[in-house]
């Protein structure tokens, strides 16, 4: 995550859509059915992409253990971020019960996060990780990949016709899923103005939103975006209340 | 907020003032008070100290704290200082070789400028004396080198801020400072108790009779409602409390000149701005030497200034001052105005407090006052000498304004006063503090707690909260305790609490202070290049806030700075803009009123409306206006609440008269939409203004309550302060807003550097996230409690409506009309102006997501 002004999003929505999850009263998942790069994706309104040919899930920047890596510098955030992140993740994977989930990079806050993750804490990714593969990417956060936590590291994924890698790739962005920039996307109409962390799209590269409770976020408009995307083609997949919003680029703004 | 600031020395005539407690000659006493040197340069000068002065000199001396409540003009500062010079002057200079003397009196004021300028003036009689005493100011701005000379030679008098204060006392040496500090100087007492810095501030001096126990302190204000509070706040509370401090009140001087500006145009229905009565105020300026344009926003100055030059035939000079405009073009007009080269100034608060400008003989004030201290307070900006009555016009910007204004009018002549009560100490302060007393030496939790509690907003504060609020402090206090290995202070062996290590001490001293302002963009001028190019470099022209940007897009054009600017975009940290070259700026800038109305003048309106003697006094317009409001439906008494129903296009209005204030009526608004809601009255919406609430919705409310089928004193009934207002604070957006000053107060998170985001070298988090997070798994963590009751005081106003709903219980009448009626007029034309924040999120993006589903199926 580069530095740049934080963007204030609303968060209430996926904690209560993932307890809706979990306790099986909402049926419907809201979610959204793409094509990237000729593989069918699928947006959930939870912040997870699924991908059903291969059974694979992707989710990117849970900063876990961010609230810790403030305290550790005297700042005492609320330790519950960890625990949020992780039941919506929980949630999500209850959803779709994946062969293999993807963590896309900035898995954790800071690099001795997953080194002093609470027992309690490691024991619930180690059941959310039993049954299935785990792969854990590295971010620039957490370049050195995890400690004692299931599944395998690497830098960057090549499967199913896509690639995976935390940072995007200022080469070529073809069948790319990447993560790092936490995209929001802002709809205005009339003399209202909505902003929401968003999937982006233009059909050949997507960008994730950040999954973590604390990330924060940057506007498809922000320069760090720019050059990635075909802006014609780009469609801003919005995390709403129980749904996916898409939305044109060229038409967030009325 | 504008008396006394500069010490004035003045001539013999100024004694003829009436001061209501002593003898006015005292020449025999004066001996006795004030050492020769004073008594020769009052000779000299052919002037006299005043009653008042002598009074405070013979009381301070005698061992007493006292109050000096004085209006414009009387000298207050130098009554303030002379227990002090005459002490001083009397102890003489002191040797050199001398064991280490600390400082002898502490003046703190709300303003960085005030310090400056009273040094300024007091260096000049000391100086024309030949006394030998040391005076200097310590500021933000005072470079690291005097304030390290400081602390090793320290000045007789220092001259400060209340932040300043807590960095001092927060330091290792702070004791050795102090010791021998005998006077503490409080300025614009009145105007500090009621905020945060005030709380900071009476916590400092509780700590600084730690320090110094026999010292005493001088606390000078205006004319507040209840001097009782003040005169508390002085001296020590708690368990044992002392005696309150001396009280000496100055009364007299001329009563002010006050109108209502008479329009030959007509008086609007609604709005806040009173561009309708520009050409008959540009009259009055040519009339006048220097004319000084109070409003209450921004927004209204940026407008009327605009206005005002659109009429400018004759060229005068009029400038605009505001508290986002660049300082170095603050600086310019402050200047200018000094110098009398303006000939009038359009003007927000930035201007109600301080210093003297020039030879202001005309205040004009636009838009109502809100307040009837608040009206007196900027009326004193003209003509800053008491014998001589000060000169305004009030210029109303809509009917039920002219009704306000009449009311603040009345009671600036009655003397009437309704300034807020001093509150509860916030926990947020607290928690500063707290970690402030650790970084000064380790302290003991029972004798820290003692001598917070005897600071008077704090006098009532519980043991247990205030080990929470230490817990807070250490590892922020959850019940979840994983954060013990990062604790900001511990405990040692021997029960006291110590900073962890010295970064706790500097990030303490970098977040310190309790105004938190709103994210703020700089505002840079540049101009586009022939191939459509922004430049780079340009104009800076001051700061906007970035909530304000984010509603704009490029291409948009908006009032800043006095000019109409079309918005460019977002470079790093700055706003850029171009000029526009049209008149018309296409973004309406909220230009509601900044301050809720107050208790007081909503009395006094509602007296107003219910008494058609008084309505003598209102032009002919307000009056018809009223009349007619009889025939068609009615006016409520005093303690009554008028309820109307209407319909209206396909709606169904309900009106409520509570006359409390905007806040207390949008919190009013929500929790009734809540309650309509469950009663089936399919309510749509609600608008607020400081006078009533309209709630409109699908159903025929006005039916309802006549078919008994819904009735209004349940509906208005107290108990919807309880569960109603917990679940709907549970879904409030209102609340963040709140929390993020309370998250940076308490020290929960790092104040916002301006600069430093940039470098990188600080890194933010969205409080909005830390909030929500925080709510779903601790929601009674004590930072939330804090929250609650700042907003409960501040934007929910809580305690108002919990008031009004006491005071009209059993007095509600409803009246069912077939149309609106006039009186419902002002608010109708507020709805679909404002909209509430946090309502139909997710219908927007419904209706932008259809548009490519719909593109889809074409």
């Amino acid at each position: 995550m580069p530095a740049a002004p934080w963007e204030d999003i609303e968060l209430m929505h996926r904690l209560g859509l993932a307890a809706r999850t979990l306790s099986m009263t909402d049926a419907a998942s809201g979610a959204e059915e793409i094509i990237v790069n000729g593989v069918l994706a699928v947006c959930d309104p939870l912040g997870g992409l699924y991908l059903p040919e291969t059974g694979t899930l992707v989710v990117s920047d849970l900063h876990l253990e961010k609230g810790a890596a403030f305290a550790r510098r005297g700042i005492m955030l609320p330790p519950y971020d960890t625990v949020a992140t992780l039941n919506i993740l929980s949630a999500v994977i209850t959803r779709y019960d994946p062969k293999l989930v993807i963590s896309l990079g900035d898995n954790f806050h800071d690099r001795k996060g997953s080194k002093y993750l609470a027992p309690e804490l490691r024991a619930l990714i180690a059941g959310m990780a039993r049954g299935r593969d785990w792969i854990w990417i590295n971010g620039n956060h957490d370049p050195d990949g995890t400690v004692d936590l299931p599944g395998s590291c690497a830098d960057e994924l090549i499967y199913g016709g896509l690639v995976f890698r935390h940072e995007p790739s200022l080469i070529s962005g073809k069948g790319e899923i990447a993560g790092h920039l936490h995209p929001l996307a802002t709809v205005r109409r009339r003399e209202k103005s909505v902003r929401r962390p968003c999937f982006a799209s233009d059909g050949s590269r997507l960008l994730m939103p950040a999954f973590g409770v604390l990330a924060g976020g940057l506007d498809l408009r922000h320069q760090a975006m720019h050059g990635l995307f075909d802006r014609e083609k780009l469609v801003a997949h919005l995390l709403g209340r129980d749904r996916i919003y898409s939305v044109r680029y060229t038409n967030l703004t009325a | 907020m504008c008396e006394g600031v500069k010490p004035s020395f003045l001539p013999v005539r100024d004694y003829l003032i009436g001061v209501d407690i002593v003898e006015t000659s005292s020449s025999g006493r004066d001996a006795a008070l004030l050492p020769r040197p004073f008594l020769k340069w009052f000779a000299d000068k052919g002037w006299q100290p005043r009653a008042h002065q002598l009074e405070l000199l013979s009381r301070a001396t005698a061992g007493e704290s006292v109050l000096l409540i004085a209006p414009t003009g009387a000298g207050k500062t130098l009554a303030g200082f002379l227990p002090s010079l005459t002490d001083l002057t009397r102890r003489g200079k002191i040797p050199p070789g001398s064991a280490f003397t600390g400082i002898h009196t502490l003046y703190v004021s709300p303003l960085k400028a005030l310090t400056v300028d009273i040094e300024r003036n007091l260096m000049k009689p000391v100086t024309e004396m030949g006394l030998a005493v040391t005076i200097e100011n310590r500021t933000g701005d005072t470079p690291q080198a005097k304030r390290q000379r400081q602390k090793l030679n320290p000045p007789d008098i220092l001259l400060t801020t209340p932040e300043q204060v807590a960095l001092l006392l927060a330091n290792k040496e702070a004791e050795r400072f102090f010791k021998d500090l005998k006077y503490v100087v409080l300025d614009e007492l009145h105007s500090l108790v009621t905020s945060k810095r005030g709380h900071l501030l009476s916590l400092g001096l509780a700590r600084l009779r730690r320090h110094a126990p026999a010292l005493q302190t001088i606390g000078l204000s205006a004319t507040v409602s209840d001097p009782m509070d003040l005169q508390r706040w002085l001296v020590p509370q708690g368990e044992d409390p002392a005696p309150p401090a001396g009280l000496v009140h100055v009364t007299g001087g001329a009563a002010p000149d006050i109108t209502i500006m008479k329009t030959e145009d007509r008086i609007p229905w609604s709005g806040h701005v009173s561009t309708y009565a520009m050409p008959e105020v540009y009259e009055e300026i040519k009339r006048h030497k220097t004319t000084l344009i109070f409003v209450n926003t921004r927004f209204q100055a940026e407008l009327l200034f605009q206005t005002l030059w659109t009429i400018n035939e004759d060229n005068l000079p009029i400038a605009l001052h505001h508290g986002s405009l660049d300082v170095g073009q603050r600086r310019k007009v402050e200047a200018a105005m000094a110098a009398n080269k303006l000939r009038a100034i359009v003007a927000t608060s930035t201007l109600d407090m301080g210093i003297d400008w020039g030879d202001v003989d005309l205040v004009v004030h636009v838009g109502a006052p809100k307040g009837a201290s608040r009206l007196a307070q900027r009326i004193g900006r003209s003509n800053h000498r008491m014998d001589e009555p000060s000169k305004a016009i009030l210029v109303p910007a809509n009917r039920f304004e002219v009704m306000e204004c009449q009311a603040a009018l009345d009671a600036n002549y009655l003397g009437a006063q309704d300034t807020p009560p001093v509150g509860e100490g916030a926990l947020d302060v607290l928690a500063q503090h707290v970690l402030g007393m650790a970084c000064a030496e380790p302290f003991d939790p029972l004798e820290l707690y003692e001598e917070i509690i005897s600071a008077s907003p704090y006098a009532d504060l519980s043991w247990e909260m205030f080990e929470r609020i230490v817990d807070f402090v250490a590892t922020g206090g959850y019940a979840l305790r994983s954060y013990e290995r990062y604790a900001k202070i511990r405990k040692t062996k021997e029960g006291r609490w110590r900073v962890s290590n010295p970064q706790v001490a500097q990030q303490y001293r970098l977040n310190l202070g309790t105004i938190v302002e709103a994210t703020e963009l700089n505002v840079r001028l540049v101009r586009r290049g022939a191939n459509g190019a922004l430049g780079r470099g340009g104009m800076s022209l001051g700061k906007v806030e970035e909530y304000f940007l984010e509603q704009l897009v490029q291409g948009d054009t908006f009032l800043f700075a006095g000019k109409v600017l079309r918005f460019e975009g977002i470079r790093e940290n700055e706003c850029l803009v171009s000029n526009a070259f049209s008149l018309d700026p296409k973004i309406p800038a909220y230009a509601g009123g900044k301050f809720p109305l107050s208790t007081y003048l909503a009395d006094q309106v509602r007296g107003m409306l219910a008494d058609p003697d008084r309505w003598q006094k209102l032009p002919d317009q307000v009056r018809d206006w009223l009349n007619i409001q009889l025939e068609r439906s009615m006016l409520p008494k005093k303690d009554e609440l008028l309820i109307e129903t209407f319909p209206r296009g396909k709606r169904f209005f309900m009106i409520a008269y509570c006359f409390e204030g905007r806040l207390a009526h949008q919190t009013l608004g929500m929790l009734l939409t809540r309650r309509l809601e469950r009663a089936g009255a399919r309510p749509l919406g609600f608008v607020a203004t400081d006078y009533s609430l309209a709630v409109w919705g699908l159903n025929d409310i006005g039916a309802m309550i006549k078919a008994d089928r819904l009735s209004l004193s349940d509906l208005f009934d107290e108990d919807m302060l309880g569960d109603d207002l917990e679940a709907w604070l549970n879904e409030s957006y209102m609340l963040k807003r709140t929390f993020r000053n309370c998250a940076v107060i308490s020290g929960l998170i790092e104040r916002r550097h301006p600069g430093k985001e940039k470098t990188g070298r600080q890194v933010t988090v969205s409080t909005d996230l830390i909030y929500d997070v925080l709510r779903s798994h601790e929601p009674d963590h004590v930072l939330l409690e804090a929250t609650r009751r700042d907003a409960a005081s501040g934007l929910l106003d809580l305690s108002r409506l919990g008031d009004m709903l006491k005071r009209i219980r059993g007095h509600i009448t409803h009246r069912d009309l077939d149309r609106v009626s006039p009186l419902a007029v002002p608010i109708m034309l507020e709805i679909g102006k404002e909209s509430v924040p946090g309502e139909a999120h997710d219908a927007v993006l419904e209706e932008a997501a259809e548009e490519l589903i719909a593109e889809a199926l074409s």
